[in-house]
């Protein structure tokens, strides 16, 4: 395998990754502040890739189109808070996966009903479509797209977090949630903005993925698993853990489909290191994430 | 207390007696002798779509029939499998056992046909496949319950294999995802095709990223690339095939459920110009299909799939059936002597199945086009194979 093709997997890798913190960004928000299991995160992620699909023939431009199914799913995200997720703070976890479990089925079906069966239709705008080349390497424009893209909100939540008021409450709130509220925080609101941030960080990866992928019913759950892995990886409730495990995922992942089959027939014949090269790959994840749990339990950026 | 009870116990009996009475009287007239279809298939997840055409197409065809099969009131019951081989499995048994039904149509996936046949040949219920067509069904395990309308797994394959062959490419690259129809894919294929393999990749089931798969197809330089990918993975593969800049380096070829209506609705123009094989074609010139067509997508306001046309055709195939008994629903061996020996006009015009009561039939080449309303769909661009059968059926022990 020559240089450029590693330099090539590189990337992908890490474009993947990029993808997954994008989804993982909001999960681990969500859970490390609010104390919340969010199993309906996926069904923002697919509100927001048919919001996107559905606004890019109204409003005439994908670019458009993103921006309001962001702001649109935030703000179902707020909706949902307040009306089916705000009375379950206080009960156990299982109560919470119940209760957004529920969730999944009720947004899978109501798209169902809004959409039809049948996935949509969903490409990356015309000056993004092609390819380009970088010092040799032709590489699809929109995967550098969705590179960049989770580059800057992983700068902007940074600023956010680390700079700004608002940052500093939601810092609190994931180290010492009683102590804010004490303090006279309004965490009802505080709670209501970081699910509604989360809620369009997942719109975001919707949209953005979208084009890439089966815009269809049941494209959450496809990827809240990957999303979980992730985050457990990263440390439950760490917005650098998040960034940290997506990238190690992708690019395990990754390189793992591209080199295993490739090594498996060094030492085999074709037919069966095609199949268990295969096979191998698609466990590389988990046995990462096991064996970062064996070192360190809690993640390698545990909160609190 | 008790004294109570006494009283009430009489006045209660016979209330009830009364009531079985009339429920006895009301049901009468139904009773006599409906035709209950058992209509498993896939109604949720991500493979629903799938199952929901193959259960439009089935309704489309009992209501031209007009509401009867056979000429039998009929009774369509339908259970979702979740696409879990144990739910069939039950579902299964709770047609032949509570519902007792005549037929179970409807099932999509090879792996759950395989599961639920032991069940409904105890249970003497006709299944007639209207998709899955696994070769064990066809070949050493075929089972005089057994029907498949459509097709055997690995003929759509192979006629893709013919093409590839013999429109010239030396180089292919093949790529399937990693479970038993994947194998059976590339093996059809390889059947038929006599170049050299470029690479041969199996991937994850249901994976989502193809970008580490692409590079090494680019890598490998191949004239020509087969790709079994169905529903959302066919979605996935060939948006990412496109704008990885490879469908100008190589053409991609495929089985029709890579390139089917589900899809292309999907990918729209990514998919343009791709050819690919199948039994049946929105614009197959028979009678029946021109029809159909039109009227599915009257009533469901969407294009029909291969897998719509296939519902249908099983539709068809049970009023046939029916018709050949004359709605003499409790003889099964005569029912099933009538299924094997049905002659009808089906969508793909005359219909008729080898001994082991899989279809013998022309597979064709479509491409990809895009049709006068601007809609992506298949047009006909060929005969691979005319009356062609499934490789296995001389290992069946049915004459």
């Amino acid at each position: 395998m020559d240089v450029l093709l590693l330099a090539e997997q590189g990337l992908n890798g890490l474009q993947l990754g990029v993808m997954l913190f994008l989804m993982a960004a909001g999960l681990t928000l969500v859970f490390g502040i609010m104390d919340l299991i969010n199993l309906a995160h996926g069904s923002f992620y697919m509100v927001g890739a048919y919001l996107t699909a559905a606004l890019v023939p109204v409003l005439g431009g994908f670019l458009p189109a993103l921006v309001v199914a962001v702001l649109l799913t935030a703000l179902l995200g707020l909706v949902v808070e307040a009306v089916a997720l705000r009375t379950l703070y206080r009960r156990d976890h299982l109560d919470q996966v119940l209760a957004t479990f529920g969730l999944i089925l009720f947004f899978n079906e109501l798209i169902r009903i809004l959409f039809g069966p049948v996935p949509i239709f969903l490409n990356p705008p015309a000056a993004l479509a092609g390819t380009v080349n970088l010092w040799g390497l032709t590489y699809p424009a929109f995967r550098l797209a969705i590179l960049g893209t989770g580059l800057a909100v992983a700068v902007g939540l940074w600023l956010l977090i680390a700079r700004t008021r608002v940052g500093m409450l939601i810092r609190a709130g994931a180290t010492n949630r009683e102590m804010v509220m004490a303090l006279g925080v309004d965490v009802r609101l505080l709670f209501g903005l970081v699910f509604a941030l989360g809620c369009g960080l997942a719109g975001l990866a919707g949209a953005m993925a979208g084009p890439v992928l089966a815009v269809q019913v049941g494209m959450g759950e496809q990827i809240l698993i990957l999303t979980f892995v992730v985050i457990v990886i990263g440390g439950i409730g760490s917005i650098r853990g998040a960034f940290a495990g997506a990238l190690l995922v992708g690019v395990v992942d990754t390189l793992g489909r591209a080199l295993l089959p490739a090594s498996f027939r060094l030492v085999m014949d074709a037919a069966s290191a095609n199949a268990a090269g295969a096979a191998a790959a698609s466990m590389a994840i988990y046995i990462l994430m096991a064996l970062v749990l064996a070192v360190r339990p809690k993640g390698l950026f545990p909160v609190g | 207390m008790t004294r109570l009870a006494m009283i009430r116990l009489p006045m209660t009996r016979s209330l009830l007696a009364a009531t079985s009475a009339f429920a006895l009287l009301a049901a009468a007239p139904v009773l006599a002798d409906p035709l209950k279809v058992g209509m498993i298939t896939t109604l949720s997840g991500p493979g629903a779509g799938l199952g929901i055409d193959i259960r439009d197409g089935f309704a489309l065809a009992t209501e031209h029939l007009g509401g009867k099969l056979g000429g039998q009131d009929t009774q369509i019951i339908e259970a979702d499998d979740q696409q879990k081989p144990d739910v069939a499995v039950g579902l299964a048994n709770r047609m032949v056992e509570r519902d007792r039904v005549t037929v179970v149509t409807g099932i999509v996936w090879s792996n759950l046909a395989l599961a639920m046949m032991p069940t409904l040949a105890a249970g003497q219920t006709l299944f007639v496949s209207p998709n899955a067509g696994p070769s064990q069904l066809a070949g050493a395990q075929c089972n005089p319950y057994f029907f498949n309308v459509a097709y055997q797994n690995d003929t759509i394959h192979e006629a893709m294999g013919k093409h590839v062959q013999d429109a010239g490419f030396k180089k292919v690259y093949l790529l399937a995802p990693n479970y038993p129809a994947g194998k059976d894919s590339l093996a059809g294929f390889k059947r038929y095709y006599k170049g050299a393999v470029a690479g041969e990749v199996y991937t994850q089931v249901g994976q989502l990223d193809y970008a580490a798969e692409l590079a090494q197809v680019k890598a490998a330089a191949p004239d020509a690339v087969f790709a079994f990918y169905p529903g959302g993975m066919g979605i996935n593969f060939i948006k990412q095939y496109e704008q990885a800049g490879l469908k100008a380096a190589a053409p991609l070829f495929g089985p029709g459920f890579s390139f089917d209506q589900d899809i292309l609705a999907a990918v729209g123009d990514a998919a343009l110009g791709a050819k690919n094989s199948a039994q049946w074609s929105p614009d197959l010139a028979t009678p029946a299909n021109a029809k159909f067509v039109t009227d599915f997508k009257a009533k469901f306001n969407r294009l029909p799939s291969m897998y719509a046309a296939q519902g249908y055709d099983a539709a068809l195939l049970i009023d046939a059936a029916v018709k050949g008994v004359n709605g003499d629903l409790k003889d099964k061996d005569k029912l099933r002597a009538a299924m094997k020996a049905a002659k009808f006009d089906g969508l793909r015009g005359a219909f008729r199945l080898n001994s082991n009561q899989f279809p013998i039939q022309n597979i064709y080449l479509r491409e990809v086009v895009k049709g006068a309303d601007g809609a992506v769909t298949n047009k006909l661009a060929g005969t691979v194979f005319t009356d062609h059968a499934d490789a296995y059926a001389k290992d069946c022990a049915m004459k």
